[in-house]
């Protein structure tokens, strides 16, 4: 018998089958894992099962018997809960609020929070959750956010729960006390569904994993009885390099000098620095990385680097000239290129056609322009010779509109324009974010390549997998600083972790 | 015609049906005896006799400017509730040139009138711009407010320089200072009757339509259009690219004030007699240029037939005064029809939600999958 049991489900949008005929079935206390590339039809599933999208053929059991689920509502009634990858949480209410939200005790109108209080204190002993439930959500970490999520399911009785890619925002260490959470969940009798990509945390902590292809259940095995590989191969449906081959650096002259670079984060009134005396060097034939936890000031930095944003104090050189007060076309033009961390909001105009994206930055140019015209068929062609050169997919050739192409697709169109434009320093903000593993080796091999080409490359990446894969050296950032410069071959997760998230600090001097 | 097509297609239709649907209503509520005459009346009046053929291109030569004009800002990003100031300023110096430069020859005149009206809509588009780009007030705001400076500066300026006292309005302007008829007199005329009574359709309705042909190869061929248009897709990736977005809200909101300023010129050197009423409500022309605007899509090619379309029904409607509607609810009939074609979009992104909404979700679902 099955707590949940999916058979045969099918479901098509226009153009697309998301899912054909999936059975899925989840036993009482395990925890099974959903893999699958993006695209591949995991969230669908699992929209299906939350009562989020009805499927056209198919049904759902629960203990064998036949369920109909027309809304989260109804997930909610047969004790399906679910933790979104972006939380729904309610940022000025405490975290109790946001527990007992939707389903308050209530007395002739007037809320009773005392009971809910000791259920929500009494759960949170027991799973070991470090967490003040009068605090607001917006003052309280990324991790303690997560664990509100869970204990909004828990407080509601909830028996299946789904988690949809929990660990993306969290520290190895945070990840490793969920994990430990899930594993007491199972044995207190939960089940759990554990939508993921990362085949570490399948070994680590999942019975069983069901990996998806295409919309298609490719197959359900145990864990203890497989392998890393195997898992991918499954994923990808071809083998695939799990780690890099990639020569020793051959490092050359600096590149980018960067000096003390300070700016004040008074804009949104946290008061405190998003920049702190930040200096360092990217060298030509390097891959410099920047690790951390998202929101400590990487994004400033890349801003500031890039003349997105003004900084306050401290200075930039490209090559020893500065450009410091340089306009973000100047810089552009002094040979840096920028992947941008938000590829919809910075990278692309995205109605726009694939064509006219590969020239954001180069019409004014004489390759692209005459006396003010635009010089279509050189457009047309250097976007062709773009596609073919690096294997940009899409339905209209040059002319599609970019906005319907796919997220891999997407961010090759500005890798090949970043690129194509022969830069000196290429900063690469989390490249690969969002993509599957097939478009992530595409892109590893793609900064090496102009790494091996003499190219400076900054990198900055939240993927500890990806931080420790790709880069010669490691900088780490904590709340706005420096905190480490350490090599890739004599650090360890642990200890990268331990640097993001405070724990630990070295004195990083440059000279 | 591809899906998107069909879309745009249909959604300019339907809303223009629901137009006339709601109109016909109000007509019924008012004198259902009269109703179904009146109502044949706005759908064919326009198009019973060369003579008003011609005046509905007559009608559409000022909103097809205006239509422009917001339809440029809307392609940049920005929303010129201001086309109406423009178009008066742009009016008024026109005028003025008209009456007061008679020692230019007429063609020189008529050039220099409506390049005067273009720069003076251009400078007075500026000022909302200027604000937006470095003073961040919000386009819609100022332009409201300009609408109102420029309608009670126009009025004072009228009194002051160009007024007749008998009629209360501007003066009329010297015969030789309309547009030529180019030839168009002879086309649309009534072809019976001792008169032979022209339209007074003028080579107004040509610039309207070079205009537009040029405002699209602006859009669509240049460098500065590719600019402009990337800033009104996407201001990040504007800024990104290196463009300078403040200069592009500027130089596009002086574009759009020229369009309205010129349209303010044609308007009222058309040979009809017109002349700028001393009154305190702001030129409709800029409004109804936002209908125009959204019916045509914002394409300025779909603009000049929606422009078209829009007189078409004005002219119709106002006829419905013979059947005893009196004036204030034909206006308030037309005006419904009009201002529903504004709701164009949120009839495309009906259609577009019902017939594929599902796969957009979906698309967005797996997008936020990292």
């Amino acid at each position: 018998m099955y707590i949940i049991e999916m058979r045969n489900i099918t479901k098509e949008f226009p153009g697309i089958i998301a899912n054909d005929d999936i059975t899925l079935q989840l036993k009482r206390n395990e925890i099974h894992a959903l893999l699958g590339e993006n695209g591949a039809g995991k969230s669908t599933l699992m929209s299906v099962l939350f009562g989020l999208y009805k499927p056209e053929k198919g049904r759902i059991f629960k203990n064998d018997e036949e369920v109909n689920i027309t809304g989260p509502g109804d997930a909610n009634l047969l004790g399906i809960g679910m933790v979104h990858q972006h939380f729904k949480l309610v940022h000025n209410f405490t975290v109790l609020e946001n527990i007992v939200l939707g389903v308050e005790t209530t007395k002739s109108g007037i809320l009773q929070m005392k009971e809910a209080r000791e259920k929500v204190l009494a759960l949170s002993k027991r799973y070991g959750f470090d967490i003040d439930i009068d605090k607001e959500v917006r003052h309280i970490s990324v991790g303690m956010q997560q664990r509100v999520e869970i204990l909004k399911m828990l407080y509601r009785d909830n028996e299946i729960l789904i988690f949809d890619e929990p660990t993306a925002v969290l520290t190895p260490q945070e990840i490793e006390a969920l994990m430990k959470t899930m594993k007491n969940m199972a044995a207190e009798g939960k089940s759990i569904l554990f939508i993921t990509h990362k085949l570490d945390e399948i070994m680590q902590v999942a019975d069983r994993c069901s990996v998806l292809r295409k919309g298609r259940m490719i197959g359900t095995v145990d864990v203890a009885s497989t392998s890393k590989e195997e898992l991918s191969e499954m994923m990808v449906g071809r083998k695939v390099a799990l780690s890099l081959d990639k020569e020793e650096a051959r490092v050359g002259e600096t590149i980018l000098k960067v000096r003390n670079l300070c700016q004040q984060g008074t804009k949104y009134g946290s008061g405190k620095n998003k920049l702190k005396d930040i200096s360092f060097d990217v060298k030509a034939g390097e891959i410099l990385c920047i690790a951390g936890i998202e929101g400590n000031g990487q994004t400033d930095l890349v801003y500031a680097l890039t003349g997105l944003e003004g900084i306050d104090s401290g200075e930039i050189f490209m090559e020893g000239n500065s450009i410091t007060k340089a306009k973000i076309r100047q810089r552009t033009e002094s040979g840096i290129a920028h992947i941008p961390e938000d590829r919809h909001k910075h990278g692309l105009v995205l109605n726009y056609s694939l064509a006219y994206n590969t020239i954001l930055q180069t019409y004014y140019t004489s390759a692209f322009q005459k006396n003010g015209f635009l010089r279509r068929p050189t457009i047309m062609e250097h976007a062709k010779n773009l596609i073919n050169r690096f294997d940009i997919r899409s339905g209209q050739g040059e002319e599609t509109i970019t906005r319907s192409m796919s997220g891999g697709n997407q961010q090759k169109i500005i890798l090949a324009r970043e690129i194509d434009r022969d830069p000196k320093l290429l900063i690469a903000v989390q490249p690969t974010r969002g993509l599957d593993v097939g478009a992530i080796e595409y892109i590893h091999k793609q900064l090496l390549a102009q790494r091996d080409s003499g190219k400076a490359v900054l990198l900055i990446s939240l993927e500890l997998e990806e931080v420790m894969n790709v880069s010669d050296r490691i900088l780490v950032m904590y709340e706005g600083e420096i905190v480490a410069d350490v090599d890739p071959k004599q650090v360890t997760f642990q200890e990268l972790g331990l640097y993001m998230s405070g724990a630990k600090r070295d004195e990083v001097v440059v000279v | 015609m591809n899906r998107d097509g069909i879309f745009n297609f249909l959604s300019s239709i339907i809303v223009i049906i629901a137009g006339l649907l709601i109109g016909f209503i109000i007509l019924l509520i008012s004198d259902a005896g009269q109703a179904i005459p009146a109502f044949m009346t706005i759908l064919t009046f326009g198009a019973t006799s060369m003579r008003n053929v011609g005046d509905v291109l007559l009608l559409a030569t000022p909103i097809i400017l205006t239509g422009l004009s917001v339809a440029f800002a809307f392609r940049t990003g920005l929303f010129n509730i201001g086309a109406s100031g423009q178009f008066t300023f742009g009016a008024f110096v026109a005028i003025y040139i008209s009456i007061e430069f008679t020692f230019l020859p007429p063609p020189v005149r008529i050039l220099t009138s409506i390049l005067a009206a273009a720069v003076v809509g251009a400078l007075w588009g500026a000022i909302p711009g200027m604000l937006k780009a470095y003073r961040n007030v919000h386009e819609v705001i100022s332009c409201i407010m300009t609408n109102y400076v420029a309608m009670f500066f126009v009025n004072f300026m009228i009194i002051s320089f160009i007024f007749d006292q008998g009629r209360g309005t501007s003066q009329a302007l010297p015969s030789d200072s309309n547009l030529p008829s180019a030839g168009l007199g002879y086309i649309f005329r009534e072809p019976f009757g001792a008169a032979y009574r022209s339209s007074h359709v003028n080579i107004g309705i040509i610039i309207a339509i070079l205009i537009a042909i040029l405002v699209y190869i602006i859009l669509e061929k240049t460098t500065f259009g590719y600019e402009l248009k990337a800033c009104g897709f996407n201001k990040s990736a504007a800024k990104y690219a290196g463009i300078n977005e403040n200069r592009n809200i500027i130089t596009s909101m002086m574009f759009c004030g020229a369009l309205a300023g010129i349209g303010g010129a044609l308007n009222y050197m058309n040979g009809t007699g017109l002349s700028m009423s001393i009154i305190d409500s702001l030129a409709t022309e800029g409004f109804t240029g936002i209908s125009v605007a959204f019916l045509g899509l914002n394409h300025p090619i779909g603009i000049i037939f929606s422009g078209i379309l829009v007189s078409y029904l004005y002219l119709g409607g106002a006829r419905m005064q013979v059947f005893g509607f009196s004036i204030e609810l034909v206006e308030i009939v037309i005006s419904v029809i009009i201002y529903f074609c504004a709701f164009v979009f949120l009839v495309k992104s009906f259609l577009g939600k019902t017939l594929r909404g599902q796969g957009k979700k979906e698309s967005s679902k797996e997008g936020g999958e990292a």
